[in-house]
């Protein structure tokens, strides 16, 4: 009869454990060193479900839809603050997730801008929006002192016109072009004046005719393989492509330059929604990323610098060494961040984006 | 009571998969925005009674459909998409029309066959083709390049990202909704009213357009509406192969949707869309039925 309890006691707790012990993870594409995904399936027992998306606007959407079945996300700052304020995630219960004292003050102080005493976040990655050049393309356009660490490069349209036929492509993301643009011309790139955001259309419709398109993840090919000598993107992927074309040997040599009037700085965070499934494991895998060398792996791999402090002496030299990827002090100082727009705001900036895109 | 049984099922299905969410994009068309899940206001709350119901309706306005005309980007977005739409149908018509002809011709053994190779693009998916032809069209792609080696051009021609490109990529993927009504009721024409018309002293293209168009207008009608309606709303052709100098209806509920985050805006140019699409619809249908009658 013992024994009967027992074994029932057990198929119970099996039972139990099929349903429960499983987590859903949405994160960016190219994002992880899958062998850590498997890793965490072996140290933890939980089975992982990693799907991955291509947009902050794209998840946003699935988290103000609700439903979404995902247990972990990972929205960047802005977005994260819009979607706590619309309750879309649950605070993160601490006593889970004692890897918390690996993370990095000089991150999480900023990310407290997003979410106040990081209640409901932990900070995965972070970058810089900066400028990408082929050395070798832009020289031969504008001579050796080429301004290539200045956002004279990119919005002053002499420059501009003498790059058109080389290749010039900028994000489409308002929200990263028109914070530099207001940089560019002095005002405050955390403006949310329209009148004040107004004052950047003048200033990219001067360089819109030397474009040649503005997208927000072609340009990593592009500048690899050549097609292109400029482009305004996210640190992480113009250092891929500075690593592909050194692989490919094809005589491109690219660099990556914060802007040296100031450069916005950007964080993704990794959140639980607050409908997630099963919060335990989810738990369980943010503590997992919080770990050390995990995080470490994780940044040896993708060539973006992390939150965590103690991940740092287990990096690569060519990762914690690079200033593209690990800012010193000085270019640290000088980084911003920007807030979300509101929704007048965020109609104006779409609209004006329309504009200084299409014409229309 | 077998009738009307038979005929409850074509009416279940428009009120379940078009009616109901019609409605529900109708009454989100009508809400304002709100940062929340799901990010609108207000919600109908059927637990509250009816003066839940009631002050549910008195939030309700016209104020999206208002702002709409406050601002020449959307009426601009849907008579862009408009002119795409019909040039693309005439097109698709010029090119599908001699296809499905002489599909209708050929000897009766090859037909299958040929109805096979119209037909075989769809096992490839649609996402994959157009893709293709962004490698087709780009500066460095297949066709630059034979056209530079056949000494045509000596300087690649800039198609890709184009409205051209758009155009060519619209009557691409569409073609077979052409060629399928046309060819199925030419196959059915009958061929001893040609011959009638030849004893009758009428030379062989009078009679192709006395009697072959006329017979086969409802395949004509047909392709036509299964060709510009889809590409009214489109947004993968243009958003792959067009530039952003491209306007296009779809692409602007796409930015209303995930870059303004507002469902309500979205939703009004969703269902003035399907105004513009259904209007034409019932007004067709209108006159056919007429001419019916009068003939009947």
């Amino acid at each position: 009869m013992k024994n009967l309890l027992l074994a029932s006691a057990s198929i119970a707790v099996m039972a139990a454990s099929a349903t429960a012990e499983e987590v859903r993870v949405y994160n960016w594409s190219d994002y992880i060193d899958e062998a850590l995904l498997e890793k965490f399936e072996a140290d933890t027992g939980i089975k992982l479900i990693y799907d991955v998306f291509d947009s902050n606007e794209l998840l946003e959407t699935k988290m103000l839809a609700g439903g979404s079945g995902y247990d972990v996300v990972v929205p960047s700052g802005t977005f994260l603050q819009r979607q706590i304020t619309a309750g879309a995630f649950q605070k993160l219960d601490m006593s889970k997730l004692p890897n918390m004292a690996n993370m990095w003050d000089v991150v999480s102080s900023r990310t407290e801008q997003y979410d106040p005493d990081n209640a409901y976040s932990i900070n995965y990655m972070w970058g810089t929006t900066g400028i990408g050049v082929n050395i070798g393309k832009v020289k031969e356009a504008l001579g050796d002192d080429a301004p290539i660490d200045s956002l004279e490069l990119v919005l002053n349209p002499d420059n501009m016109a003498k790059l058109a036929d080389c290749g010039v492509h900028m994000l489409d993301a308002p929200a990263e072009m028109i914070p530099m643009a207001l940089k560019y011309i002095g005002e405050d790139p955390d403006s949310q004046d329209p009148d004040v955001i107004a004052k950047v259309e003048p200033v990219l419709t001067a360089v819109r005719p030397y474009i040649q398109k503005f997208h927000s993840s072609e340009y990593i090919n592009a500048l690899a393989n050549g097609d292109i000598c400029v482009a305004i993107g996210w640190s992480g992927d113009i250092l891929q492509a500075r690593d592909r074309a050194a692989e490919a040997d094809n005589g491109v040599e690219i660099a990556y330059h914060a802007a040296k009037e100031g450069a916005q700085m950007w964080f993704d965070q990794m959140a639980i929604p607050a409908d997630a499934p099963n919060p335990d494991a989810a738990h369980t895998f943010l503590n997992f990323i919080m770990d050390a060398q995990n995080m470490a792996d994780a940044s040896n791999y993708v060539y973006y610098a992390n939150g965590n402090l103690a991940s740092q002496p287990l990096l690569e030299e060519d990762v914690i060494g690079d200033p593209a990827i690990y800012p010193d002090a000085a270019t640290l100082e000088n980084l911003f961040t920007t807030s979300p727009y509101a929704p007048k705001v965020q109609r104006v900036v779409t609209r004006m984006w329309t504009k200084i895109k299409s014409g229309t | 009571m077998r009738r009307f049984a038979l005929i409850a099922v074509p009416y279940l299905w428009l009120l379940a998969l078009f009616l109901v969410p019609f409605l529900i994009v109708m009454k989100i068309s009508l809400s304002d925005i709100a940062l929340a899940i799901p990010p609108y206001t207000p919600k109908l709350d059927l637990t509250g009674g009816w003066d839940a119901v009631t002050s549910f309706f008195k939030a309700l306005d016209f104020e999206n459909f208002e702002f709409l005309t406050s601002d020449d980007l959307y009426w601009k977005a849907y008579l862009s998409s408009f002119k795409i739409a019909l040039i693309s149908t005439v097109l698709a018509l010029l090119i599908g029309y001699p296809i499905a002809y002489s599909m209708a011709r050929a000897a009766p053994e090859w037909r299958p066959t040929l109805l096979m190779l119209v037909i075989l693009p769809f096992w490839t998916s649609f996402l994959i083709r157009v893709y293709a032809w962004m490698g087709i069209l780009s500066n460095e792609g297949l066709l630059n390049q034979f056209l530079l080696w056949t000494g045509l051009i000596s300087e690649p021609l800039t198609i890709l990202n184009t409205n051209t490109a758009v155009y060519i990529g619209i009557v691409y993927t569409y073609l077979p909704f052409m060629i399928l009504p046309i060819y199925s009721t030419l196959e059915k024409m009958d061929d001893s009213l040609l011959e009638a018309a030849e004893d009758l002293g009428c030379s062989r293209t009078s009679a192709f357009w006395l009697i072959t168009v006329p017979l086969s207008k409802t395949g004509i009608i047909a392709g036509c509406f299964l060709v510009f309606i889809p590409t009214l709303g489109e947004f993968v052709i243009p958003s792959l192969l067009g530039g952003s100098q491209t306007l296009m209806i779809g692409k602007v509920l796409w930015e209303e949707f995930f870059n303004n985050r507002d469902w309500p805006v979205a939703s009004a140019v969703a269902i003035i869309l399907l105004l513009i699409l259904i209007i034409p619809i019932i007004l067709f249908q209108r006159n056919e039925q007429k001419q019916r009658e009068m003939e009947g």
